[in-house]
């Protein structure tokens, strides 16, 4: 193991080297250059032997990854915002084709307006299309988790596609302290991929096909049935993970400060570092206040979250998108996931931090006590600007 | 007796779904007849994803891999990267995709993996619209032929626009190997794919796929029409290697064009002088073709 001073980009980049996959495809967009720049260099220097596919779009890279990984190869890929929207058609096949494609997206805002910064619209908007999300905190999770990554999608009853995101310039262009797992840790952890079966040359096999309303539902339903089991498979891999490097970072919902909390903020992202600043902030000021982060918004941590309802009494959620017509998207599925449960905190949403504005500890702060003094409106944006303020 | 020299082995089965009288399902054959058992095809949406047959069965005797419409020429650059790093070294990677997909909505993707050089072949077969949505017009629609969305009428004629020119396009990518392929030229169309196949990088074929529903003829007359199209310089057979152009099936005197028009109901509504102008630009192409023939 080394450390090593780097970015939230090169650490999807060493995960990818250290992960020895076969075959990248990528399509340059900012902020996720770096990513694939450093990628272009490893396999440029032997560093990492791989097949790098210089593609001329981002729906050319996923379909590449795709073809690739559905002969058997390990396969990586990285993007943000408009160019995972192209995406989207193929992020639907990824899973449909059960290719266990690993991707790294560093969260960018959507356009129009053009906004390189971070919010989380670009891959909430995705949250249907059968891949695992992880979002990351810092370059450290990211690294790990992208490693975790890979072993999680190509497991036999998982066979999904998986995203490690990182908010933009928040994690993508800052650097930190990483530890670097050295390869023979990575290899004891994430063995070589088992060939397909399924493509086979000399075989008579067809992946893809089509089929009538006798055969579809059971296809869907096996994806489904295996993003359920993703949550168990998940924490296994996570204590195998701590086992030869002896970093865990606590599962699909890992919490602080919830033990004896009567209010809890769920968060996501780098939003967290802040929030845990603030929490320790409003403890020392005899405030009974928590954080739970979504490490996982595909599996959504339902048990997870349920588990925490019995103890709370608030939750407030913090997102980093909306769901025009809607709310934002991280506070409707919490909300759908305690309707069914026995115990209903009262619950807010509070939309934050859109097209890369802080979300301040101020801000954060700022909600904790609105959130523990008064019952609010379900849902609100923080710190909008009036006109004048914004022009 | 003229000896044969199409291979024996069928890795196509007779089991599909294609319409009687398909010329797609012949392109395929005799694709596969030139490249043999060691081949993945990777095929988009087009009439091919119904004819291999709906899950669990197939068609073909060699895997195949569907992909999205518009991305047929990154599918061959993922298989073929992988390919490589599994050690499948003499494994041909070939995507089968018809006009529309490669024509239209896959041009991009084909331009990506012409420029990039990866080594696989794209086959287009050109049925000349959307085929497989029921008669739509493409951009390889010819001019002055009727389709679902270009009726003939009393303000509409059919096809206003001249055919996109494929070949062209692919000829500006200067790819190793480019030929047209017919299936009413067997010999020479499995001639060409084994050239290809010795060949590496990126290999392009446009082989006509005549289309009984679409191109309103009786069934039976597949070959007929097919055959007509290159004796009448509708659609030459020529190939490219390494910028030369070589024409490969050249008669002393080309048939009218209306001979090929007539045979088609989606023609039938063309007038003498719509014919004659049809007739102009066939000669005009062949001219042109002869032309870059000469600069070898």
């Amino acid at each position: 193991m080394t450390q090593l001073v780097i970015s939230g980009n090169y650490a999807q980049s060493y995960a990818a080297k250290l992960a020895r996959v076969h075959v990248v495809s990528a399509y340059p967009i900012t902020p996720q250059t770096a990513i694939v720049e450093k990628i272009a260099e490893f396999v440029a220097s032997g560093a990492l032997p791989a097949e790098y596919i210089k593609v001329e779009s981002e729906h050319s890279a996923m379909q590449a990854c795709i073809s690739a990984s559905a002969l058997g190869a390990r396969t990586y890929t990285a993007t943000s915002s408009q160019g995972l929207l192209l995406m989207h058609e193929l992020l639907h096949w990824a899973a449909g084709a059960r290719t266990p494609v690993v991707m790294g997206v560093v969260n960018r805002a959507v356009a129009p307006p053009w906004s390189i910064w971070t919010d989380h619209g670009d891959t909430m908007s995705q949250r249907d299309t059968g891949w695992i999300q992880f979002y990351g905190e810092s370059n450290q999770e990211v690294l790990d988790t992208t490693l975790m990554a890979f072993r999680l999608a190509e497991h036999p009853e998982v066979r999904l596609p998986a995203m490690v995101t990182e908010d933009a310039f928040y994690l993508s262009h800052t650097v930190e302290p990483v530890d670097i797992p050295g390869q023979d840790q990575v290899d004891a952890f994430l063995p070589p991929r088992e060939r397909s079966s399924t493509l086979e040359v000399g075989k008579a096999m067809r992946l893809g096909s089509f089929t009538g309303p006798e055969h579809y539902m059971e296809f869907r339903h096996k994806i489904a049935k295996a993003m359920v089991r993703t949550r168990d498979v998940f924490l296994e891999i996570e204590d195998d993970y701590a086992r030869i490097t002896g970093r865990n970072h606590g599962g699909l919902l890992p919490t602080y400060k919830t033990d004896d909390a009567d209010t809890v903020l769920v968060t996501m992202g780098t939003a967290t570092t802040t929030a845990r600043g603030v929490v320790d902030a409003m403890r020392a000021d005899g405030h009974k206040v928590g954080l739970a982060k979504l490490r996982t918004f595909r599996p959504f941590p339902v048990q997870e979250l349920r588990d925490l309802a019995t103890r709370v009494d608030r939750i407030g959620v913090l997102d980093r998108s909306f769901t025009f017509g809607a709310a934002g998207a991280a506070f409707t599925e919490v909300a759908g996931a305690l309707y069914a449960a026995p115990h209903h905190p009262q619950l807010r949403g509070f939309v934050a931090g859109l097209g890369g504005r802080d979300i301040t500890a101020a801000m954060v702060r700022e909600a904790l006590l609105d959130l523990l003094t008064r019952d609010g409106p379900e849902s609100s944006w923080v710190e909008l600007k009036s006109r004048t303020e914004a022009s | 007796m003229a000896r044969l020299t199409i291979p024996a082995q069928e890795l196509m089965r007779s089991g599909h779904s294609a319409c009687p009288g398909c010329g797609a399902t012949l392109v395929m054959r005799y694709l596969l007849k030139g490249l043999g058992e060691r081949t993945i095809v990777t095929v988009p949406a087009c009439c091919w994803t119904v004819i291999a047959t709906p899950f669990p069965t197939t068609a073909l005797d060699v895997p195949m891999l569907d992909c999205a419409f518009e991305a047929t020429g990154a599918s061959i650059s993922g298989l073929r990267a992988a390919a490589d790093q599994l050690g499948l070294k003499d494994v041909t990677i070939v995507g089968f995709a018809g006009d529309g997909g490669t024509a239209d909505i896959g041009l991009q993707a084909l331009s990506g993996m012409l420029e990039r050089r990866t080594d696989g072949i794209y086959l287009m077969y050109d049925n000349e619209a959307y085929m497989n949505t029921g008669v739509q017009r493409s951009g390889a629609t010819p001019e002055g032929a009727w389709t679902t969305t270009t009726p003939v009428d009393e303000f509409s004629r059919g096809k206003l626009e001249p055919k996109k020119d494929i070949m062209a396009i692919i000829a500006a990518h200067n790819p190793p190997y480019a030929a047209t392929v017919n299936v009413a030229f067997p010999e020479d169309f499995v001639k060409k794919v084994e050239k290809a196949k010795a060949i590496h990088g990126p290999r392009f074929f446009h082989a006509l796929a005549p289309c009984p529903p679409g191109w309103r003829y009786s069934s039976e007359k597949t070959i007929e029409v097919a055959r007509l199209a290159t004796d009448t310089n509708v659609f030459p057979l020529y190939e490219i290697v390494d910028g030369v152009y070589h024409i490969t099936r050249k008669l002393g005197v080309a048939k009218p064009v209306r001979e090929y028009l007539q045979t088609q109901g989606r023609f039938s509504h063309l007038d003498d002088a719509e014919v004659a102008k049809i007739q102009a630009q066939v000669d005009a192409r062949w001219k042109r073709l002869l032309a870059l023939e000469g600069l070898a």
